[in-house]
């Protein structure tokens, strides 16, 4: 297997855009190809995730005519990725494969998602999509509703009163927007407090608005490959160390919701192909769609001991300057949410996380050297997680 | 060849005549419900269609006050995940319960298994008939205090 590098990195400004999905990736692909220092003919490939462009905007076989807008030669093979709200993770990870197999030298990944032209009906219509539709997707269960039944499940298991749990999780989404203030790149720049969280209106009880991700639109890519061109392309090239997928069952099959199957075991295979320990990560974006998913999140990939990492939120300890600082980006809490540019969003942050970018931000991790990416797609029916890692 | 031993239009027709069908593992012992091709636990085809008791107990639970698209008439509305006597998990629409009053105590609470169609201004799911409207066999698991 050879080492796989990531070169340059883009991303689009998150929140409402009037530009197509076409547009937008065009905007995160060639800042990628320009800060790489290639040409778009250079790429031999193009993974592009993408869940609902049919119903955002009528648009399908976004790949192709993503491939020909940003001037992939015509012989360039370009592929669609859906894994919900893990498309893009999913596509940086197959870029990986690809190239460490030798199969090719360079690959732009990353995606695109335009949510907000749906309206909140139609948008949580096409998430709840992602739910299994024969025998759960009837019941009008919305992602909100998962993550719902998963804080009853939590506190309920490990006895922490919902109470006590719904103030943790407020603590979870006032971090990630006190991150997401200073990111120039995020949807929502507004720091908000426990107070307002608590007593914001009820979306799926017990989860409030400020619990939840907002619907996003927005891109993000990067260009992934080998160790020896990407020393050539850049001053920093940044190390893909680790890799892990896993396959969930629908919500139904899982029989401890609490303690996400896939996610241990992607986490798992990741710290196993990069060699380290949860401890060794020094920053990570995990996938806060749902206050308590990062809770669960911070658990299943070895930060914390089961039951324990609301009292770690609590003490501060996923902060910046933290003992695991959780979101800098401000996740997608503030950040925002495409569900198809996610991934490749949370790689753009730990590429210059490990570069030592975000000094002048004021989210810069102190010493980053090795990052971590978490991203689940459905119910936990893709997990995907990939670890960076720089060299010195 | 391989052939699907209940597939879900069976097993929806079964449940809206009052049964709750599923699968025993002849090789593990495990129940299997909703169905799937082989066994949940050891992956095992050699299993058998049984009737399981209708009967659950409230594991956890929300109160959908945002709904998707076309679920807009059912606002609001309890989804809950329950355990079968038998072992497996299922997730439905608790139902006879005000949504404004249910209280935690829902939870270890026996429930009924039942059904109610899905409504019909959902689009998009399942089987689609020619006039765009989704067809009468997607129904929605229920649950009912006994």
């Amino acid at each position: 297997m050879r080492k796989v590098c990531v070169a340059g990195v883009g991303m689009t400004k998150f929140g409402k855009s009037e530009k197509s999905s076409i547009e937008m990736f065009a905007e995160a692909a060639m800042e990628a190809i320009i800060g790489s220092n290639i040409k778009p003919s250079d790429i031999q490939c193009l993974y592009l995730g993408n869940v609902f462009g049919d119903f955002e905007e009528g648009q399908a076989l976004m790949a192709p005519y993503a491939a020909r807008e940003i001037g992939l030669s015509v012989g360039t093979p370009s592929l669609r990725f859906e894994g919900a709200c893990a498309s893009a993770s999913m596509a940086i990870r197959d870029a990986f494969v690809a190239v460490a197999g030798g199969f090719y030298d360079v690959v732009l990944a990353g995606g695109t998602e335009r949510e907000l032209a749906m309206g909140t009906p139609l948008a949580t219509r096409t998430f709840n999509m992602a739910t299994e539709q024969y025998y759960e997707g009837m019941t009008g269960l919305t992602f909100p509703g998962v993550f719902a039944i998963l804080s009853r499940l939590y506190s309920k298991k490990y006895g922490i009163p919902l109470s006590k749990l719904k103030e943790r999780m407020a603590m979870v989404a006032v971090k990630n927007h006190k991150n997401g203030a200073k990111n120039p790149l995020a949807q929502f720049r507004k720091e908000i407090t426990v107070e307002e969280v608590l007593s914001g209106p009820m979306i799926a009880e017990p989860l409030q608005l400020l619990d939840c991700c907002p619907f996003t639109d927005g891109a993000a890519a990067i260009i992934i490959t080998t160790e020896e061109k990407a020393k050539k392309m850049v001053e920093k090239p940044v190390y893909i160390l680790g890799v892990g997928q896993g396959s969930g069952a629908p919500l139904y099959r899982q029989k401890d919701f609490t303690l996400i199957e896939s996610r241990v075991a992607a986490a798992k295979t990741a710290y196993a192909m990069a060699g380290i320990e949860p401890k060794d990560i020094d920053v990570a974006e995990v996938h806060d769609c749902f206050t308590t998913a990062e809770i669960v999140a911070t658990e299943c990939l070895g930060f914390f001991d089961f039951g324990t990492a609301s009292e770690a939120v609590e003490k501060g300890e996923t902060q910046i300057g933290g003992r695991i600082p959780i979101n800098p980006s401000g996740g997608l809490k503030s950040k925002g949410h495409p569900i198809g540019a996610t991934g490749a969003a949370q790689a753009y942050e730990i590429v210059k996380q490990v570069r030592g970018e975000f000094v002048e931000r004021g989210t810069q991790v102190e010493g980053a050297k090795i990052g971590l990416t978490d991203t689940l797609g459905g119910d936990s029916g893709v997990i995907c997680n990939i670890i960076y890692g720089i060299k010195g | 060849m391989v052939t699907y031993k209940l597939p879900h239009k069976e097993f929806n027709e079964a449940l809206k005549s009052g049964k709750l069908m599923g699968f025993k593992c002849n090789s593990c012992g495990a129940y299997t419900c909703p169905p799937k091709i082989n066994c949940n636990e050891c992956a095992s085809m050699d299993m058998e269609v049984v009737e399981f008791k209708g009967r659950a107990e409230i594991k956890s639970y929300t109160i959908i006050r945002v709904s998707p698209e076309g679920f807009e008439s059912e606002v609001p509305y309890i989804v809950a995940l329950a355990q079968l006597e038998e072992g497996p998990n299922l997730v439905g629409n608790l139902v006879g319960v005000d949504p404004d009053k249910v209280t935690d105590e829902i939870i270890g609470i026996k429930v009924k298994i039942g059904w109610k169609p899905a409504p019909p201004e959902v689009k998009y799911c399942g089987p689609i008939g020619k006039d765009g409207k989704i067809k009468p066999e997607m129904v929605a698991i229920t649950f009912s205090l006994m």
